[in-house]
């Protein structure tokens, strides 16, 4: 193995890769294969290191030197006085302040505790060996070679863990069930199908450190008797398919997926699964739908999957997030796991602030963290020196909350996180048209099997192409009202039965502004057209 | 490659036939299939779905309701370069509107339409997970984000038609 006297990091996250990251790691292998360093110096890319609004960054170690906001002309300076003469160039030190631009980034705030994220940005997430040198896989020998399944199974039950993609489901309970489960064949499904507006935490753990998911299935297929993996990626994460493919197929060249698994006779291997669009695939039993090549249609529970999964056979679908926390769980204990979080929420959650925040990204807490924990102390705050007026929780899906909610903790015993996104939205912002849009997502979004779905959604979408338009009457919100009840009842699947969850909770919230556009026919935040012609629903 | 839009085409059909073998037989296999068919033939013609329902043994309509159902697969021919706009409640919130209304200015046609020239599709999709740097398109592959309306000229400019092109030929 080669030994580099210098690693350069480079961020290649969203964010940095929007400052040019791609040109400035580019111009960095030029010079220092131009320097004849190329044997000596190393660049590597990694995920995003977590400086809101640093543009381009990079670190140099041994020194751990981070320069922000580097452009393709700094490159030559950076190679010749820190590489060549091991002088540190001042003007580009990262000081820790955040430039005042917004940035999707996760910048590190003491409140933050990483546990799933701890490798990104610090890791090169193409390498196995970084992963395994951060503790990686040592989770899978330690279940393989010390535990039998049933320990596993039990130890995530102790754990306490629960799914991390919205409904927050047991995790052990439904490994167990599979587990028990008969199957000529058992099903391991990575769902990674993050659709629901406002979340991109998958998407940072697939490509900023896919090893953790793959170590999770395997462990999963461990315990529950399975050697079959999927990991179902939204058809627009190309990079997030392209970084996991090729995980696996590192893996798979160890010895640490395919056949006999570290010399232990066990067997699994996975296969990523591209999604081709449609937001209802993140719904399971539509997922599974998807796999087998049809249309991603729900289907009635139960059965439930891992009685009844893909195939007709025992399968446990888990989110991204969730198997990203099973090797930790194995590795460090279902103790240590129990001392994070609280009673009902163990451990850490990440959530995904976004909209009118000055610092959008992506923060691990401990669950138990308040609202204003997250967008005040982490996300910087409301934006341009705003008001908030309230955050749509988890996504189009969830609840929307007022500026009352802020000290209420996100965990099951007070305010449901969901998925981890939070919509905030200023004062300026109206919530009709905000919810207008909303209708007009579901609409897009559902797949038109069940009626109360296919014309609620169709229905709700028309109230509010009306209400912005100025052509709505008072009466309308209880005839909407009464819709929702409906679709929340007699809806297949969650996208029918969520629909309406946000208008309810908005309307409860803000009464006075839908009052305005029904009554009074104007929009308070000067948003709507009002102009009186609605827009027909195709 | 790209589909020569002939019926009966020997060629195309045999592409097909190459493409189903690839990715295995096995109607499970269809939605691996139809995203094969579209990165070699840039969209999926009815020709091509009644090939690959008689290669797996299946009905056309089992095929084509596949197809139809995902917004990732295009069933007639699109410009040579996708704009995709995020019209989700993030980027909304944001200002899609008006980089909506921006691109539509800048390439003469709105959302759901191609230009005449070809060389763009413009279509608003749901949340592509960019929401950190919200209001975002994608362009083919390419990410931009945290975007102004004035922005979007010089990043179309990227893409612009060719001479030949604009002539229409």
């Amino acid at each position: 193995m080669a030994l580099f006297r210098a690693h350069i990091l480079v961020d290649t996250g969203t964010s940095a890769t929007l400052k040019g990251a791609a040109a400035v790691r580019g111009a960095l292998v030029a010079e220092i294969n131009k320097r004849g360093l190329s044997n000596e110096v190393k660049v590597v890319e990694t995920g995003d290191l977590g400086l809101a609004g640093a543009g381009a960054a990079l670190v140099i170690y041994p020194e751990g030197v981070t320069y922000a906001n580097v452009t393709v002309a700094d490159v030559p300076e950076i190679v010749e006085e820190h590489l060549l003469k091991g002088r540190q160039v001042a003007r580009l030190i990262y000081t820790g302040e955040s430039a005042p631009v917004v940035e999707a980034a996760t910048a590190p705030r003491s409140a933050e505790m990483r546990v799933i994220l701890k490798n990104i940005g610090v890791i090169d997430p193409t390498s196995i060996d970084e992963y395994i040198a951060m503790g990686g896989y040592e989770a899978l020998a330690k279940a393989l070679t010390t535990m039998k399944p049933d320990q596993v199974i039990a130890e995530m039950k102790a754990s306490g863990l629960k799914g991390r993609g919205g409904a927050g489901f047991p995790t052990g309970l439904k490994w167990d069930f599979a587990s028990k489960a008969d199957g000529e064949d058992k099903y391991i499904v990575c769902n990674a199908d993050e659709g629901e507006p406002g979340n991109f935490k998958d998407r940072l753990i697939m490509e900023g450190d896919p090893h953790q998911i793959i170590e999770g299935m395997v462990i999963a297929g461990y315990a529950v008797g399975a050697h079959k993996g999927y990991i179902y990626i939204r058809g627009e994460y190309q990079q997030s398919v392209a970084h996991t493919e090729r995980a696996i197929a590192v893996a798979r060249e160890m010895g640490l997926l395919g056949t006999d698994i570290m010399g232990t006779g066990f067997n699994f291997d996975i296969t990523v699964f591209k999604g081709a669009g449609a937001y209802v695939c993140g719904e399971e039993t539509a997922l599974l739908e998807s796999i087998e090549g049809r249309r991603g249609e729900s289907q009635m529970k139960p059965p439930f999957p891992p009685t009844h999964g893909l195939l007709g056979q025992p399968t446990v679908i888990n989110n991204v997030e969730t198997l990203a926390n099973v090797p930790h769980i194995i590795a460090k204990g279902a103790e240590w796991f129990t001392g994070i979080g609280t009673a009902q929420s163990r451990g850490t959650k990440i959530f995904s602030p976004c909209g009118d925040v000055q610092y959008p990204g992506v923060y691990e807490v401990p669950f138990g963290a308040t609202l204003r924990d997250i967008i005040y102390t982490m996300a910087g705050g409301i934006k341009n020196g705003k008001k908030l007026k309230g955050v749509l929780m988890g996504g189009p899906s969830g609840v929307f909350v007022g500026e009352d909610a802020l000290d209420r903790r996100l965990c099951g015993e007070d305010l449901n996180p969901g998925a981890g996104a939070l919509i905030v939205v200023d004062e300026d912002k109206c919530i009709v048209d905000l919810m207008q849009n909303v209708a007009q997502f579901f609409y897009h979004e559902s797949c038109g099997q069940c009626v109360p779905c296919r014309e609620g959604t169709k229905r709700m979408l028309e109230f509010f192409n009306w209400w912005t338009a100025g052509a709505g009457s008072e009466s309308d919100l209880k005839l909407l009202d009464s819709l929702v009840s409906t679709m929340q009842t007699a809806s297949r699947c969650g996208l029918g039965q969520f629909a309406g969850v946000a208008f309810k909770s908005s309307l409860a919230l803000f009464a006075d502004e839908y009052k305005a556009h029904l009554k009074d026919k104007t929009c308070p935040a000067g948003v709507c057209s009002m102009d009186k012609i609605a827009q027909e629903v195709a | 490659m790209g589909s020569c839009d002939s019926k009966g085409c020997v060629a195309c059909e045999a592409a097909v036939v190459e493409i189903v073998e690839k990715c295995g037989r096995c109607e499970t296999n269809l939605i691996p299939i139809l995203h094969e068919l579209q990165a070699s033939m840039g969209y999926i013609s009815n020709e091509a779905m009644e090939t690959v329902a008689a290669e797996l043994g299946v009905p056309v309509g089992r095929v084509h309701g596949t197809a139809t159902f995902y917004s990732l697969f295009y069933l007639k021919p699109h410009g040579k370069n996708i704009i995709r706009l995020c019209d989700s409640p993030p980027c909304h919130i944001e200002g899609s509107k008006a980089i909506r209304d921006a691109v539509a200015k800048a390439i003469g046609v709105g959302p759901g339409e191609i230009t005449a020239d070809g060389n763009f599709t413009f279509e608003t999709v749901s949340c592509m997970g960019l929401c950190g740097v919200a209001p975002a398109i994608m362009i083919n592959e390419d990410v931009y984000g945290n975007l102004t309306p004035e922005a979007i000229p010089s990043i179309l400019a990227k893409y612009a038609a060719c001479s030949c092109c604009k002539e229409g030929k």
